[in-house]
C-alpha cells in the first residue's frame, strides 16, 4: 500500500510531524519525533534511490491527487534528485542524533518544540524542492524551507544577539532572491503557458534566442545565485552560519546550499536545456568566472578568520565555487565531479561543523583561541576536525580528492587547463586555512590550562565520526558515489 | 493598455529594490520587500490578463475553442493567491524579527546596530 505513494510520503511525513511537534510539550518528545521522522525519511529516500538506480529504469513519477502531468503537480525522481534526497535526509538523520545535547545546551527548554518544528518544516521544504517536477511548486517549497531556516538561524540569539541581525539580513536577501525566482518562473509561464518542468523543457527546446526567455534566465539565475551563495551573492552566508545554533549550522551547510545547487542544475540543464543555456546564452562564461572568483577570494578570506565557524563558512563559499565550476564546464567528467562534490562536501562540512558543535558544547565557543591545545584535551574531536580539514584540501584517500580528481579531469577534457590551476591554487589556500586550525589544535598551549576540559560525550562524538568516517570511506571506496554521480550526469543530459 | 503597465510594474520593482539596497532603517527595508512582492504579484496577474476577457467559467453550450479565445487565464491568479499568502508569512516573520531587534538594540538603524555589535 505504501510503495506507490513513496515519493509523496517523503514530503508529507515531515510536514505533518512539523505541526505535531508543536503539541508535544516542553520535554524531549519533540526531539524523539524528529529523530524517528528523519530516519524514516532517510529509509524512504534510500529505497527510492535504489529503485531509480536500477539500470534502464525510467524516472519515478507521482501525480499529486492523481492529476495527470501537465495540469497537476507531479513529483519526478531521477538519479539526480534521488541522490540529493538521500544526502539531505541522511544528513538530517545524523544531525538529529547530535541535536539533543547540543540544542539543550544552546536553546532554552521552552523553545525546544519550536526549534524542532521549524527544523522539520525546513526539511520538508528542502526535500520538496528536490523532489518536485513543477516550477511554481518549487517556489512554494523554497519559501517553506527559507522561512523556517531564518527562524532556525534567529534561534541562536540566546548565545549571541548578533544571530538576529544575521537572520534578518538573510531574510531580506533570501526573500528578494526567491522573488526574483518567482518573477523568472512568471516569465517562463508567459512564454510557454506551462509550469511542469518536463513540459517547459520541451517547449523551450524548440525556441530560438528570445528576449522573454533571456529575461527569465537572468532572473532565475540571480535568484538561485542568492540561494546557493554563489560569489558575489554570498554576503548573507558567513554571518548566518557563524551565529546560528551549532547543529543548525551543520545541517544548513550540508544541505541548504546543496539543494540550491540542485535547483541550479535542474533549471540550467533540464528546464532551459544545454542548448539554450550554453549555446544561446553562453552561461558558462559567467558561471566559470564567478566560480573561480569564489574559489580564490573566499579561500583567501577564510585564512584571515579567527572564528572557526566563520572560517568554515567562507570555505563553504569556496566549495560551492567548485560545484558551480563543474556545472559551468558542462562536460561529463566535470558534471560528475560537481554532483559527487555535492555529496562529498555535505559529509565533510557536516562532520566538521558537528565537531565544532562538540567544541562549543564543552567550551562555549569556537574561536582559534578556544581551539588552542585541544588536541590533547579532546583528542577524538580534534582528530575529526583534522580529517575533515584534509578532505577540504583534497588529500588523497579523502572524499574531497575524488571530487577534485573529476573536476580537474573535466577541466582538461574541456581544454581549460588554467581552470585546473585555479583548482590547485584553491587546494593550496585550503591547506593554509586548515593548517591554522591544526596548528592551534596540536602545537599551541591552551589559553587557561587549569580549566578542566573533557572529551565530548558519545552522543556528540558518534554522529560527528559517522560523517567524518563517511568522508574517509567514500574517499577510499568511491565506486558507489561516482557511479551514482555518473548516472546523475547522464540524467542531466551530459553523457560520456 | 500595451506596454505602459509593464513598465510601471517594473518601476515599482525598482523602487522596492532601491529601498532594500539603499535604506538603513529596518522598517523601510521591510516596506521595500513588500513593494517588491506587490510588483511581482501585479506582474503575475498581468500575465494572465486579457483585454475584454471574460471569467474563466465554461458556460453551457459554449464551444471550448471560443472559451479558450475569450477567457482570462486563471492559473496566474491561483499563483498570485499562493504568493500573497507566502507574502503574509514573510511579512509576519520580518515584523517579528524587527520587534526582537528593537528589544535587543533599542534602535531600527542598521548602521547603529552594526556599531553596537556583541
Amino acid at each position: 500500500m505504501i510503495a506507490p505513494h513513496l515519493p509523496a510520503l517523503i514530503v508529507v511525513v515531515p510536514l505533518v510531524a512539523g505541526l505535531v511537534a508543536l503539541f508535544l510539550g516542553r520535554g524531549h518528545l519533540p526531539w524523539l519525533l524528529t529523530l524517528l521522522v528523519t530516519w524514516a525519511v532517510f529509509a524512504l529516500s534510500a529505497t527510492l534511490l535504489g529503485r531509480v538506480l536500477v539500470a534502464g529504469a525510467p524516472p519515478v513519477e507521482y501525480a499529486m491527487g492523481s492529476w495527470p502531468a501537465p495540469w497537476g503537480i507531479v513529483y519526478r525522481v531521477d538519479a539526480v534528485n534521488a541522490f540529493v534526497l538521500t544526502i539531505v535526509s541522511g544528513i538530517a538523520a545524523v544531525c538529529a542524533v547530535f541535536a539533543r545535547l547540543s540544542v539543550a545546551a544552546e536553546i532554552p527548554a521552552e523553545r525546544w518544540r519550536f526549534f524542532y518544528s521549524a527544523w522539520l518544516l525546513c526539511l520538508t521544504g528542502l526535500l520538496g524542492i528536490t523532489i518536485t517536477g513543477d516550477a511554481f511548486n518549487l517556489y512554494v517549497l523554497l519559501e517553506i524551507a527559507s522561512l523556517s531556516t531564518y527562524t532556525l538561524v534567529a534561534l541562536g540569539v540566546q548565545k549571541d544577539r548578533r544571530a538576529l541581525t544575521a537572520a534578518f539580513r538573510y531574510l531580506i536577501l533570501g526573500t528578494v532572491g526567491a522573488t526574483f525566482l518567482l518573477l523568472g518562473i512568471g516569465h517562463l509561464y508567459m512564454k510557454t503557458g506551462t509550469l511542469n518542468m518536463v513540459d517547459l523543457a520541451d517547449r523551450l527546446a524548440g525556441l530560438q534566442s528570445d528576449r522573454v526567455v533571456l529575461t527569465a534566465f537572468a532572473l532565475i539565475v540571480t535568484g538561485l545565485g542568492l540561494k546557493v551563495a554563489l560569489f558575489p551573492l554570498h554576503m548573507w552566508l558567513p554571518n548566518a552560519y557563524t551565529y546560528a545554533p551549532s547543529v543548525v549550522t551543520a545541517f544548513l551547510a550540508a544541505t541548504a546550499t546543496k539543494v540550491g545547487a540542485y535547483m541550479t542544475f535542474r533549471f540550467l540543464f533540464t528546464v532551459f536545456g544545454l542548448r539554450v543555456t550554453f549555446d544561446f546564452l553562453s552561461a558558462d562564461v559567467f558561471l566559470i568566472g564567478f566560480s573561480c572568483l569564489a574559489i580564490l577570494v573566499a579561500s583567501v578570506l577564510a585564512i584571515r578568520q579567527n572564528n572557526i565557524k566563520r572560517l568554515l563558512a567562507y570555505s563553504s563559499v569556496a566549495q560551492i565555487g567548485y560545484i558551480m565550476l563543474g556545472l559551468g564546464l558542462h562536460n561529463h567528467a566535470s558534471v560528475t565531479g560537481a554532483v559527487v562534490h555535492v555529496f562529498n562536501h555535505a559529509v565533510m562540512k557536516g562532520g566538521l561543523f558537528l565537531a565544532l558543535g562538540a567544541v562549543v558544547y564543552r567550551l562555549g565557543g569556537a574561536t582559534i583561541g578556544e581551539l588552542r591545545g585541544l588536541g590533547r584535551r579532546m583528542p577524538l574531536t580534534a582528530a575529526a576536525i583534522v580529517v575533515g580539514g584534509m578532505g577540504l584540501v583534497g588529500v588523497p584517500a579523502t572524499a574531497g580528492f575524488i571530487s577534485k580528481w573529476y573536476l580537474v579531469a573535466g577541466c582538461l577534457h574541456g581544454d581549460a587547463w588554467p581552470l585546473a590551476v585555479v583548482i590547485l591554487v584553491g587546494s593550496i589556500l585550503a591547506l593554509l586555512y586548515v593548517w591554522r586550525v591544526v596548528e592551534a589544535l596540536y602545537f599551541a598551549v591552551p589559553e587557561n590550562p587549569s580549566l578542566p576540559v573533557r572529551e565530548a560525550p558519545l552522543a556528540l562524538l558518534v554522529p560527528t565520526w559517522v560523517l567524518i568516517g563517511a568522508s574517509l570511506y567514500f574517499g577510499l571506496h568511491a565506486t558507489f558515489t561516482v557511479a551514482t554521480a555518473k548516472a546523475a550526469a547522464v540524467a542531466l543530459g551530459v553523457g560520456e | 493598455m500595451g506596454i505602459t503597465i509593464y513598465v510601471l510594474t517594473f518601476a515599482l520593482l525598482l523602487i522596492g529594490i532601491y529601498a532594500v539596497v539603499a535604506k538603513k532603517n529596518v522598517v523601510k527595508i521591510i516596506v521595500g520587500v513588500l513593494v517588491i512582492d506587490y510588483a511581482v504579484n501585479l506582474f503575475l496577474v498581468l500575465v494572465g490578463y486579457r483585454t475584454g476577457g471574460g471569467a474563466p467559467i465554461l458556460a453551457e453550450g459554449q464551444p471550448v475553442t471560443e472559451f479558450a479565445r475569450t477567457a482570462v487565464d486563471p492559473l496566474p491568479q491561483a499563483m498570485v493567491l499562493t504568493s500573497i499568502v507566502i507574502g503574509l508569512g514573510i511579512t509576519a516573520l520580518m515584523v517579528a524579527m524587527a520587534i526582537r531587534l528593537w528589544e535587543n538594540y533599542r534602535t531600527f538603524d542598521m548602521n547603529e546596530i552594526r556599531r553596537l555589535r556583541g
